[in-house]
């Protein structure tokens, strides 16, 4: 299931290591996490559901869904798709009996529910109350997620404080180029990343970018998350910290912990949030069965650890995201048997399109996925057609051939931080979700806090890069560093912005951005 | 707008096409970018100012005469939609953009696939820049009957039990 060659990627894996799945010995390689190993080694079940026990598999990869939850050497609940593997781990699959793969709880959903259909507990074994009780500790077993650890932490925890001018959090491209245009003008930055590198979803993009040369179109996303990486590296007033994950703003002061050993209290002068965010998933019969996987999941799993998520794939959605990954598992050498695509026409650029359609992969519009199909794994999906009401035409359903199904319906903006800072929040469905009501210069309304990128409305790495760059910028600014030169340039991003977002493929982001958008200093 | 629905160009949805008289002088590049996105790396490469494109979005238009089919704006295309067309000697010849393993070799025979791809006869590999120096996009120019040179937009390698190297 390793990838040995790649036409773009050179996979350099580290040492071999043997990790331990369920007690038995699993072969990795330094710099996997445990989820891309285990799948690597052909497991496709993680989890199970915490209530009807249906087996759950990989899906986002990036640390944002739940279904990858094991416990690792004794403590539950890990997010296995963010932990690297060490020699003699033990990861067990949890909330399962006698494992995940062939739980005997599963009768809950393939029997039990039967009987006691969904809901049906509110109303069965209520009376008496003795029965009651009993009932509710017995269903409470069963339910939820792993045990308690059976492990204390050992080591040395320990605590920083830090004063810094601005505070970025996220180092993906809006993050990189905030750090990178505020610490030019001088600004002290202190950067937090919850990977171990920076990059964000640049490092799985292995194609070329779109936009201008002055915005390194033509260069491949992964070479780009190099080129800015480099550049912080050089920049002595950027202070990185990786592995790091922010869990509160507090009045201006950030909470966080790095490398789960030390505390941080950051009081910043300004905070640029660039979070990014998570894929959506979509409504079908069998959602959850293992082999519907997140698209970035799959890109996450392919282009970053050189693991093949299968050998045919079906494609839902045929925005950018789904017509780039379609290209990249080809390039993978790995077979994509349809593109489905709700809507009557192709959603992303038509050249990216072209690209998989002139090798002849099929692009089925005015279609979607009615079901997923198999037991414990995908095997195969329904597609139907739509008609122009959206309903699915009776007797257009097909049956296409596949191992895996990537959900490539959109993104939504991974804002929990901007609500818990107090930020003004709006649901703008044309900016994917739920944003922050935010001036030109990306500050919202708690002041001091800025967003960029994908957490201030979906849209794309070039457009992260620009809001990062002005965020950066307007927040350096403020604080006083800079001169007319840095608002002269802070200007003229701005409106590279602009002229960015004046095709039809900027016109829902405008619509979007102009329902949020508050003049300055209001 | 049939393009977004197929996901490939009808001949009528096509760029003006070069002349032939053009053609046979030296080779051009054909742009087939006809939706507005946010993109200008060709614009930017191009040395001769034979691409015009009013503002970012806008789809860019080749000026066949001033163009010298020099090949910098298909090296960067992220769209991989520039061909560069050439006719001599009576042969068609059609070079693109090729980011797959294996890479193919100089005198290999490859399938052509139009736009669809369907398979619309062979052609021979007569060139090709190595993948490491156009940073892993390799382009391949390829030898065919000239009357294919406005259809075939990719090649596949046949495998080696067909006849390959």
């Amino acid at each position: 299931m390793r990838l040995t060659e790649h036409p773009i990627v050179e996979f350099r894996r580290g040492k071999e290591v043997t990790i331990y799945f369920n007690g038995k010995p699993i072969k990795a390689y330094e710099g996997e996490t445990i989820a891309s190993a285990l799948y690597a080694a052909g497991i496709t079940t993680f989890s199970r559901s915490f209530r009807f026990h249906r087996p759950r598999g990989f899906f986002c990869a990036i640390g944002k869904c739940s279904s990858c939850l094991m416990e690792v050497d004794g403590i539950p609940n890990i997010r296995t798709c963010k932990v690297y593997v060490k020699d003699g781990m033990q990861i067990r699959t949890q909330n399962s009996f006698p494992n995940a793969d062939s739980d005997f709880l599963a009768i809950l959903d393939s029997v039990i529910d039967r009987m006691y259909p969904h809901g049906s507990h509110y109303k069965k074994f209520t009376r008496p109350r003795v029965l009651r009780e009993f009932i509710t500790k017995k269903v409470r077993g069963f339910a939820g997620t792993g045990s308690p650890p059976r492990k204390v932490f050992e080591g040395d925890a320990s605590f920083e404080e830090i004063e810094t001018d601005i505070a970025v959090i996220g180092g993906g491209p809006a993050g990189m180029s905030a750090a990178i245009y505020a610490a030019r003008i001088g600004a002290r930055v202190l950067l937090m990343d919850e990977n171990p590198f920076l990059g964000g979803q640049l490092v799985k993009q292995t194609h070329r970018f779109f936009g201008s040369g002055r915005h390194r179109a033509g260069t491949r996303g992964i070479r780009i998350a190099k080129i800015l990486a480099d550049e912080i590296r050089e920049l002595k007033n950027v202070d990185v910290r990786y592995e790091t994950k922010v869990f509160g703003i507090y009045d201006g002061v950030v909470g966080a912990v790095e490398r789960d050993r030390k505390l941080l209290k950051i009081k910043p002068k300004k905070i640029v949030v660039a979070t990014g965010a998570y894929e959506r998933t979509l409504i079908f019969e069998n959602n959850d069965l293992p082999g519907v996987y997140g698209a970035g999941g799959v890109q996450t799993l392919m282009n970053v650890y050189g693991i093949k998520p299968g050998n045919r794939g079906l494609i839902v959605g045929s925005g950018n995201v789904g017509l780039i990954l379609t290209y990249q598992l080809m390039q993978a050498g790995i077979e994509v048997a349809a593109i489905v695509e709700a809507m009557p026409r192709i959603g992303g650029y038509f050249v990216h399109a072209a690209k998989v359609r002139r090798l002849g992969v099929p692009i089925y519009t005015s279609h979607t996925i009615q079901r997923a199909i198999g037991k414990k794994r995908v095997e195969a999906a329904e597609i139907v057609r739509l008609d122009e009401n959206w309903c699915a035409v009776k007797g257009s359903e097909k049956r296409i051939d596949c191992d895996f199904i990537c959900i490539a319906i959109g993104l939504s903006p991974t804002h929990e931080l901007l609500y818990q800072a107090g930020c003004e929040m709006k649901f703008v469905p044309e900016l994917g979700g739920l944003v922050p009501v935010r001036n030109r210069y990306g500050e919202t309304t708690t002041e001091g806090v800025y967003v960029a990128g994908d957490v201030a409305g979906i849209e794309e790495a070039t457009a992260a890069m620009m809001e990062g760059r002005i965020a950066g910028l307007d927040a350096a600014i403020k604080i006083g560093y800079g001169d007319d030169e840095a608002i002269k340039l802070r200007e003229e991003v701005v409106e590279d912005l602009r002229e960015f977002r004046e095709g039809p493929f900027g016109e829902r982001i405008v619509v979007g951005l102009q329902k949020v958008t508050v003049e300055v200093g209001t | 707008m049939s393009y977004l629905v197929k996901g490939y160009l009808e001949d009528d949805e096509l760029p003006p096409k070069p002349s032939k008289e053009r053609l046979e002088k030296k080779s051009v590049a054909y742009i087939e970018c006809p939706q507005e996105i946010p993109c200008s790396p060709c614009l930017e490469s191009c040395r001769y100012d034979a691409i015009r494109m009013e503002n970012i979005n806008a789809p860019p238009e080749v000026d066949y005469e001033k163009c010298t089919g020099c090949m910098q704006c298909i090296r960067v295309c992220p769209g991989l939609a520039i061909f560069m067309l050439r006719i001599r000697n009576g042969k068609g010849y059609v070079t693109i953009a090729y980011e797959f393993l294996p890479w193919p070799k100089k005198g290999q025979e490859v399938i052509l696939l139009n736009r669809k791809g369907e398979k619309v006869g062979k052609g021979k590999v007569t060139w090709v820049l190595p993948p490491e120096r156009n940073d892993h996009t390799s382009l391949v120019m390829v030898e065919m009957d000239p009357e294919l040179i406005f259809d075939v937009r990719a090649i596949k390698i046949a495998k080696a039990v067909e006849g390959g190297d």
